[in-house]
This record gives C-alpha cells, sequence and structure tokens, in this order.
C-alpha cells in the first residue's frame, strides 16, 4: 500500500512536468486573445479586503466585480464621488475586459462627478471647483485610456474617448485621431470617420487633410450624406478656396453617384 | 463488455442515490439568486443588469459545481464502507477499477444535469429579461425610423446572449469533473470524509495559485531555493485551476479562440484520467 501512495506521488509529480509546456502554451494562447490579464496583486488586496482577494483568487472575479458595481451604484446615488472612483477602480482592475465598465466609469466621472464638482456649494472658491473638476476629467480620460489599453479592438472606448476629449478638453486634433482609430475598427459605425472629419475640421492645420477625409465621405454615397457634412463641406470650400468644379454641387460629383 | 454493463450499472445506482439525498434542492436556491438577482436590478441600465446577471449566474453555477463535485464524491466511499454496500459489491465479480469507474461516472452525470438544468433556468431568465427589455425599448422609440428600431432591438440582442456562454458553460463542467476526479483520489487513502473535503477545498485554492507559482518558478527570481523548491513543488503535484477560469472573460464580451477552448478540455481530459488512473492505483491495494 505504502509503495503504491510513494510510486503515484511520483506519477503525480512527473504528470505535472510533462504538462508544463502545455500549460505554457495554453497561457500564452490567453494572452495573444487579451484573456486572464487581471493583476492580482497586494494593491488589489488593500482594496477589496481579504475575503474579497480570495474570492478573486478563486476564479469569482466577475460576481465580485458586479456586487462591487453595486456599492458603486449606491455610491453614486449618495453623490459620493470620491469613494465611486476608487470603487471603480477596482471593478475595473477586477474585470478589464468588461467594455461597459471602463465606459460607464468614465462617463461618470468626466459628467456626472464633474458636473457636481462645478456646483459644489460648499466650496466657494470658484478656482478651486473648476480645478476638481479638471480633476475628474482627467479620471474619466484616464479610464477610457486604460480600458483602451486592456480592449484595444474595442472601438467603443475610442468614440467614448474622443467625445471626452472633444467635448470635455476641446482637443480637437486628439479627437480626430481618436474618432479616426475607432473608424478603423472592426463593427466601427458610419459616424465615427464622419466625426472625425468634424473634429480634423476644427484643428489648426489640418483643414485641408479634413476636407479631402469628409469629401470621400460624401463621395461614398447617401449614408454619409447628412446635413451637418455637407453644410460643413460647403463651407470648407469656401474657405479653402475650392475651383468651382471640384464642389460637391458642381455636376460632375452629383454624378458619381 | 460486461466490465462496461457492470461500471454503468454502479453509475447508474450512483445518480440515483445521489437524486434521493436531495442534491437537487440546491436549484431552489440558485433559481432565488437568478430570479431575485434579475428583479433587484431593474434600476440599472439593460447593459448592467445583463451583465451582472451573467456574472451572478455564471459565478455560482461554478460554486455549486464546484460544491457538488467535492462533497458528493468525498461522501461514498466512507458512506459506501459505513453501510457496508462495498463489501457486498466487491464480493461479486466487479472489479475495483470498475466500481470507482462507475461511481466517477455517476457523479460526472449528476454534474452534468445540474449544470444543465442551471443553464436552462440561467438562459430562461435572461430570454425574458430580454424581452422586457426589447418591448420597452420599442415603445420609447415609437415614431422613430426602421433603422433606429433595428439598431436598438441589435443593441438590446448584443447586451444578452453570446454564442462564448456555451463554451464559458462546459469549461464550468469540466472544473468541477476534474475537482471530483481529484477528490476521488484524495478519498482512497484518506480515513474520513471530512479530511477529503478539507484536502480538496484546500488544494481548490492551492490550484488557483499553481499558475502564480509556475511562472514564479519559471522565472527563475533570484530568491532562497527552498522558496523555488515549494513553487515547483506546487506546480507539479497540483492541478491548474486557473487555466479553466475562461468565464470571467467571456461574460465581459471577449471572444475565446477554438483552439484554446479545444487546449483547456483537452487538459481537462488529461487531468481527469490521470487523478482516476492515480485513484485506481490506490484503491486496488487498499485493505477495507
Amino acid at each position: 500500500m505504502k509503495w503504491r501512495k510513494t510510486s503515484s506521488l511520483a506519477l503525480l509529480c512527473l504528470f505535472g512536468a510533462s504538462l508544463l509546456p502545455i500549460q505554457a502554451r495554453l497561457n500564452n494562447d490567453a494572452r495573444a486573445a487579451h484573456l486572464r490579464k487581471t493583476a492580482l496583486n497586494l494593491n488589489l488586496r488593500e482594496r477589496i479586503g481579504q475575503a474579497g482577494f480570495l474570492a478573486a483568487l478563486s476564479g469569482f472575479r466577475s460576481p465580485l466585480a458586479a456586487i462591487l458595481w453595486i456599492q458603486a451604484h449606491t455610491a453614486w446615488e449618495n453623490t459620493e464621488w470620491g469613494r465611486m472612483a476608487g470603487t471603480f477602480d477596482t471593478v475595473t482592475t477586477l474585470q478589464p475586459r468588461s467594455i461597459l465598465y471602463w465606459d460607464m466609469s468614465a462617463w461618470h466621472m468626466a459628467w456626472n462627478a464633474a458636473v457636481a464638482a462645478m456646483q459644489n456649494e460648499k466650496q466657494p472658491s470658484e478656482a478651486l471647483r473648476i480645478r476638481s473638476q479638471r480633476e475628474y476629467f482627467r479620471l474619466g480620460r484616464d479610464f477610457l485610456e486604460r480600458g483602451i489599453l486592456n480592449n484595444p479592438d474595442s472601438y467603443q472606448l475610442y468614440v467614448q474617448l474622443g467625445i471626452v476629449l472633444r467635448d470635455k478638453f476641446e482637443d480637437h486634433c486628439g479627437a480626430a485621431d481618436t474618432f479616426l482609430k475607432a473608424a478603423a475598427l472592426p463593427g466601427a459605425p458610419s459616424y465615427c470617420a464622419r466625426f472625425a472629419g468634424y473634429e480634423m475640421a476644427k484643428c489648426p492645420g489640418r483643414e485641408r487633410e479634413a476636407y479631402e477625409h469628409l469629401r470621400q465621405l460624401y463621395l461614398q454615397g447617401d449614408k454619409q450624406r447628412l446635413p451637418s457634412l455637407i453644410n460643413l463641406l460647403r463651407d470648407m470650400e469656401k474657405r479653402l478656396d475650392i475651383p468651382q468644379g471640384e464642389r460637391i454641387d458642381s455636376s460632375a460629383h452629383s454624378d458619381k453617384t | 463488455m460486461k466490465l462496461l454493463g457492470v461500471t454503468i450499472a454502479v453509475a447508474s445506482n450512483t445518480f440515483t442515490e445521489l437524486v434521493r439525498q436531495k442534491v437537487f434542492y440546491f436549484l431552489m436556491i440558485f433559481a432565488l439568486l437568478v430570479i431575485g438577482n434579475s428583479a433587484f436590478m431593474a434600476k440599472f441600465s439593460f447593459q448592467e443588469q445583463f451583465q451582472m446577471l451573467k456574472d451572478i449566474s455564471l459565478g455560482a453555477m461554478s460554486v455549486f459545481g464546484s460544491l457538488i463535485a467535492i462533497l458528493a464524491t468525498a461522501n461514498f466511499l466512507p458512506k459506501d464502507m459505513e453501510d457496508r454496500t462495498i463489501y457486498s459489491i466487491l464480493a461479486k465479480p466487479v472489479p475495483r477499477f470498475s466500481y470507482l469507474l462507475g461511481k466517477l461516472c455517476g457523479i460526472f452525470g449528476l454534474l452534468a444535469v445540474s449544470i444543465l438544468l442551471m443553464s436552462a433556468l440561467f438562459l430562461a431568465v435572461l430570454w425574458i429579461r430580454e424581452g422586457t427589455v426589447l418591448n420597452e425599448t420599442r415603445a420609447q422609440l415609437q415614431g422613430a425610423t426602421a433603422e433606429e428600431i433595428a439598431a436598438a432591438v441589435k443593441e438590446v440582442t448584443n447586451a444578452t446572449f453570446n454564442i462564448n456562454l456555451i463554451p464559458g458553460i462546459v469549461v464550468i463542467f469540466f472544473k468541477s469533473a476534474l475537482l471530483a476526479s481529484l477528490t476521488l483520489f484524495l478519498s482512497t487513502f484518506a480515513t474520513s470524509s471530512i479530511f477529503t473535503i478539507l484536502m480538496a477545498t484546500a488544494l481548490y485554492f492551492i490550484g488557483h495559485l499553481q499558475s502564480t507559482a509556475r511562472e514564479y518558478w519559471l522565472a527563475g527570481v533570484d530568491v532562497h531555493c527552498w522558496s523555488r523548491l515549494l513553487a515547483a513543488l506546487v506546480s507539479l503535484l497540483f492541478p491548474d485551476l486557473q487555466a479553466f477560469n475562461l468565464t470571467d472573460d467571456i461574460i465581459a464580451g471577449a471572444a475565446v479562440p477554438m483552439t484554446l477552448f479545444a487546449g483547456t478540455i483537452g487538459l481537462g481530459l488529461l487531468y481527469i484520467s490521470v487523478y482516476f488512473s492515480l485513484a485506481a492505483l490506490v484503491f486496488s491495494d487498499r485493505e477495507l
């Protein structure tokens, strides 16, 4: 009996050794597909507590993230913005592949928390209110940038980042580049390319590039021929002094479609 | 052929015995969890609702699957010995190997039925919630163009059913089956069921850390030799349970490549067969 126990242990070790290359390959395949990227470190342990960390280690990352998300929602109802930011950080660390968590975290920070900071009646100094608001804008952008690093194939996060850059930072050049990246990703809706053109038109020094981009979209047909795109193109044709024959209203271009 | 008949008979008896022990009552708790969760989430956006429903349901499936695997397997050998049924079975021309295989197959059957029932319940709740959200969306979009309604409907359906949920559920079954096989191996040399349950639970946690220990060992970090030895032992002796945690990423919407899915199933089958063979090796010589 005893030798059987010993030999079974030895066999188990041999089996473990023979599995090493298979495990390494599976691990590499998972990393290549951007799976199992959660970093379970001491920093996370401090944030979620011992029981939470044990749950995360035992393969219950997603239920734990869901529970924390409910806590973040309660914090939102109580307008506890700081607690919300911390909880969002933990949720996105636990579930880095969830686009929804990155997107919603960024939205809460860049919109809700930023507006609340600006309307904070407890803070009499306007300068400090503006500073706090900018801090929340930055937090929103940060969530989206980290979300993109974890989900490089997601056009949704690029679109949201473009909107934050456009509406909150007034960085039209950055927004244009971000919308362009979104448009190049699989499944991206047609508005991504239009948004890129609109922002490029506001970016100093890139007016000609914007015009060419928008004109290409116009030539794609009715799907892209929205009133805002046509109006902007007409306006740019005047500003860039485009020859009459090359303008979108000329018969040559009308015929192409 | 005769051995196969014996194994099937033991498997069906084990399954019937487990069903009579009212194991399926846990489904009531699962149903309560899934339906309660679904009703409680009404204040969230539909994307959040579906995400959390999947998170909680698949997490609960994994917990219940693992619990059934460990508790049911740890109990059967001591129980058969206490009831003395093992003596009457093995006194007949039933090889010990067939007895063990039959028992394990019975537990696999129980796991498969449990996971199927939980999946059916989860998918039914998801489908009902999807229908409700779709009706609400259509009502809100009255007067909108057909294209806008189609886009909104597509957004709802994309957030609910995802074909990758099926591989996720299959992987949960294989993880539970692996745990059953490991617990069976432990129970062949354990003296009591409480020892087996405690050991299997400890191995469950260690198994989830195996990949970390393996990376630590293979990376050749400059630390004490005993520390590396410990990491090496953990890597070689324990199963890599983290490899079976694909559901976290599947719920988040990530697609699992077919090669990774097939590799994970293959790894599961390897673990199951090796733990069973070792269990048979130890049990063949055990004094009853």
